[in-house]
């Protein structure tokens, strides 16, 4: 157990390290903030103190040890467009994303349990019949045409919902439902497949032939069970969701980091961009130790090895 | 089981996939679809290359439903007053071309590094799969972003960008295949009689492995075709005069409380691509599993006979 983890650690370890990396590099291959950011006309020594101030004109080897060093001090930098801290910036920016994440990704694994477990219940009925096409739909949605779509719909034309913006939370029922077509569509599928497995296994014959509950035998035998892939896909999902979040956080407007992050890289704030990336990569680490740890809390073969 | 039943289940010959696919109606549909679509690609920009170019002011942003203008004008006429029937096939070269070509550059790359992680070496292979890691461990998307600000947002470095995005998926699979593979008896043989080792991997892991990637290779171009269209419409992808029908969502979003249909027909015609992929890979994975096989093979069938059933289940062991 403590070797799995271990392993698994260590690899998303050398993900982490190798992002990071990359990310530095490329970033200041897009070309010099400097023209960006100062007047068509200023003069060379202005250019020259921006450069400098910055940090831009030593080689990208350079930059990055120093990088390296105020990273260990717990400095991100300064953000070029907006003056002020990057990781400010960027932990300003975070409790938006994640409200919108968790709650999307939270209602579609339990939606996608719900309606994938009755699916499989009577495979080629009615609901499984109807909920795989609609699954299959929401899978194949482009989420920013939905989502544009639903503005028109419900708050250009019924003006029932607002069309974008932070607030109550009627401002939470378009973003959220846009971004939980994808995972819950993908997730349905996956949990149905799954439950089919456990479904047709020897223990769920046992446990109905001990004369437990249909009930009981869907939510606490099969589900059990089934809930491994679920668990792995709805991780892999959650790095996906943040996909969505970028489409969702602009087209509704919300200062989350997905837009916080493609207008950073529009604008050539490679601070902010570097700061960014490495939140969320390091969120996307912990949520990887976290999908391991509960693996073992719920293979016994993992934990007994 | 008696002589005679045995017999019948080796005669019994297996029914190839094109007459699976009138047995499945929204596979059948779905590749009705992607033929219209295939035919678009071809000869769209040829055909139709004047009409989705020509401006009309009086046709600014017309209503759909109406033949008056001609039969192109159908869906409407965009904010230049240009078809938006003809503008969407045009669009789906492009569309078309990202989407195909970056998937199957993917499945290339990434069936081959998955072979040679999974074969060649453990040493190399640790370093090929900690490279998927990376890709994996962060929203493709926001790659993409970075990426194509680095290199001009062009179709040639969209596909690029694309494809490594995918890459990880091919790699994963190709290598656990590979390695359960590589320990059956005929590799063995293979290996005893002298072969070598890209002998082995081309003529014996090859044909193993390839059904696999090709069922995910339909997964993938919906997803893919999702990924262009959310670039483009952020204004990272395909920069005009270019089109692709993302752009078009882009670009109908500004006219979208006066002409709705700007934006509307091309999410449409990316919904309808993306759900016929993702329909015929559901049915592609049917018919390549033979514990699923016969769902299909039966169908259409006499119900009345339940030993059809029997039979269609017993012929799939030979299928």
């Amino acid at each position: 157990m403590a070797k799995f983890l271990g392993t698994r650690v260590l690899h998303s370890g050398i993900a982490l390290i190798g992002l990071i990396l990359a990310v530095f590099f490329l970033v200041r291959l897009t070309g010099d903030p400097t023209d960006l950011y100062l007047p068509i006309d200023a003069s060379l020594e202005t250019r020259k103190e921006f450069a400098h101030k910055h940090g831009f004109d030593r080689s990208a080897v350079e930059q990055f040890l120093v990088f390296l060093k105020d990273v260990s001090q717990g400095d991100l930098g300064y953000s070029l467009r907006k003056q002020r801290p990057a990781m400010e910036l960027v932990l300003e920016a975070y409790p938006t994303t994640l409200r919108l994440a968790g709650v999307a990704m939270t209602l579609s694994i339990a939606l996608a349990i719900v309606v994938g477990s009755i699916a499989a219940y009577r495979p080629g009925g009615v609901f499984d019949r109807i909920s795989s096409m609609a699954s299959l739909a929401g899978a194949s949605a482009p989420d920013f045409w939905i989502a544009i779509t639903g503005i028109l719909l419900f708050a250009v034309t019924f003006r029932w919902l607002p069309t974008s913006g932070v607030g109550g939370i009627e401002y939470w029922v378009l973003p959220i439902v846009v971004l939980m077509l994808r995972p819950f569509g993908l997730m349905v599928q996956v949990v149905r497949a799954s439950m089919l497995g456990a479904l047709s296994s020897a223990y769920v014959k046992t446990a109905r032939a001990k004369g437990v509950g249909e009930s009981a035998i869907i939510f606490v035998h099969a589900l059990r069970n089934a809930g491994l892939s679920v668990i792995t896909v709805a991780g892999d999902l959650t790095v996906g969701l943040i996909n969505g979040a970028v489409i969702v956080e602009t087209v509704f407007g919300w200062p989350g980091v997905g837009k916080l992050m493609i207008d950073s890289v529009i604008q050539r704030d490679f601070p902010t961009v570097q700061a960014a990336v490495m939140v969320t990569a390091m969120a996307i680490f912990l949520l990887n130790i976290v999908i391991d740890l509960l693996y073992v809390a719920l293979d016994p073969r993992i934990r007994h090895q | 089981m008696s002589t005679a039943e045995q017999e019948a289940i080796t005669i019994r010959r297996v029914t190839p996939w094109w007459r699976l696919l009138p047995r499945d109606k929204f596979a059948l549909v779905a590749a009705c679809w992607m033929v219209v679509l295939f035919a678009c690609f071809l000869l769209g920009p040829e055909l139709f290359g004047k009409a989705a170019t020509a401006i009309n002011l009086r046709a600014r942003n017309l209503a759909p439903g109406s033949l008056e203008n001609g039969w192109l004008m159908i869906l409407g006429g965009d904010a230049l007053g240009r078809s938006i029937l003809a503008r969407l096939i045009v669009a789906s070269r492009n569309t078309m071309t990202i989407a195909l070509t970056a998937v199957i550059l993917a499945m290339l790359a990434g069936g081959a590094l998955g072979m040679i992680a999974g074969y060649i070496g453990r040493g190399v292979g640790q370093i090929i799969m900690r490279f998927a890691d990376v890709l994996q461990s962060f929203p493709s998307l926001l790659l993409a972003v970075v990426v194509l600000y680095v290199l001009e947002p062009s179709v040639t470095n969209l596909i690029i960008v694309l494809s490594i995005t995918r890459l990880p998926i091919y790699l994963r699979v190709t290598r656990a295949e590979v390695m359960e593979v590589r320990e059956r008896v005929f590799v063995d043989a293979a290996r005893a009689l002298g072969g070598g080792r890209f002998h082995i991997l081309r003529r014996h892991i090859t044909p193993v492995v390839a059904p696999t990637l090709l069922t995910i290779l339909t997964v993938d171009f919906s997803i893919v075709m999702l990924a262009e269209s959310s670039l483009s419409f952020l204004g990272i992808g395909i920069q005009p005069p270019e089109i692709t029908w993302g752009l078009m969502v882009a670009q109908g979003r500004n006219y979208l409380s006066q002409a709705w249909w700007l934006a509307f027909f091309p999410g449409l015609a990316i919904m309808l691509a993306t759900l016929s992929g993702n329909i015929l890979s559901n049915w592609l994975r049917i018919v390549s599993d033979p514990e699923q096989r016969w769902r299909l093979e039966t169908v259409g069938q006499d119900k009345r006979k339940p030993e059809k059933q029997g039979q269609g289940a017993g012929g799939r062991t030979d299928g």
